[in-house]
């Protein structure tokens, strides 16, 4: 097993934020789209921590919190707009939400 | 034998199976449930860093919160339908390609700067990570602080008008 280096933590954040990368753009659903949204954040807050403690300070835990606050206030928004689109056309299949194409 | 690296492996294996499951299955509440497992083994990875303020944070916001928000959204919107369809879309190999892409990229600059990392010993800590944390928010960190809070004003307002039915 050996000990545990950043290099473990970096690593592992980096597959966490393909697989958001892959499920955001693989992904028909938009809800399913959001929660890889929300892993993307997560991965980025586990890069923050892994590197403020690979300094010795505590400033990326700082970082974090902020990204935690705004990955917050983008969830609240982001499944709003779902909602009144789901009003507007009945849909929630991001292939389907082509109003903007011509 | 330490009996960390167990933890770390244990909640790697948690939060990577988790996300896999999360971009994967087909119902969406069983997507948020693989969720909340992924962010669980995020909270236990903030633990192992000694990150008790995030941990208890990323459980309360992100686990007792935006999922919550979530679920709650999937009560209100209409997905059986969408259950019964492809999952993935028609040009999928365009977004595994980027994918791709992205992450031979990360595995170059991980596998070429992966050996300059050290971690720096620990400070020894005079109080508790929480103490510290709030004395560096409301001090060097005050006006990013008091901006975030403008933001989640701006989300509130935003995020009611936008489910609102008719905006008198």
């Amino acid at each position: 097993m050996g000990t545990i280096t950043p290099t473990h933590y970096l690593v592992l954040s980096a597959a966490l934020l393909l697989i958001g990368t892959a499920g955001v753009l693989l992904r028909r659903n938009v809800v399913v789209v959001l929660m890889s949204i929300e892993l993307i954040l997560n991965a980025v807050n586990l890069n923050l921590v892994a590197f403020g403690n690979m300094a010795g300070q505590l400033n990326g835990q700082i970082f974090a919190i902020f990204v935690i606050t705004v990955a917050v206030a983008e969830a609240a928004v982001g499944l709003g707009i779902l909602i009144a689109l789901f009003r507007n056309k009945e849909t929630v299949q991001v292939d389907e939400i082509d109003l903007l194409k011509w | 034998m330490p009996i960390d690296p167990l933890f770390f492996w244990a909640f790697a294996a948690l939060t990577l199976g988790g996300a896999l499951l999360t971009i994967t299955l087909r119902s969406a509440v069983h997507c948020a449930i693989a969720l909340i497992a992924s962010l669980a083994g995020v909270a236990g990875l903030y633990l192992l860093q000694k990150a008790e303020f995030l941990f208890a944070v990323q459980i309360v916001l992100y686990i007792g919160g935006i999922m919550v928000l979530f679920l709650f959204v999937i009560m209100l919107v209409n997905l059986d339908a969408a259950a019964r369809e492809r999952q993935f879309h028609k040009r999928w190999w365009a977004g595994l390609a980027a994918t791709l892409a992205t992450g031979a990229l990360l595995i170059y600059y991980l596998a070429k700067g992966a050996s300059g990392l050290r971690a720096a010993p620990m400070p020894a800590q005079p109080a508790g990570n929480t103490e510290q944390l709030s004395d560096l928010l409301f001090s060097e960190y005050l006006l990013p602080f008091e901006l975030v809070s403008l933001l989640l004003l701006v989300a509130i307002v935003g995020s009611v008008i936008m489910a609102k039915k008719r905006i008198v």
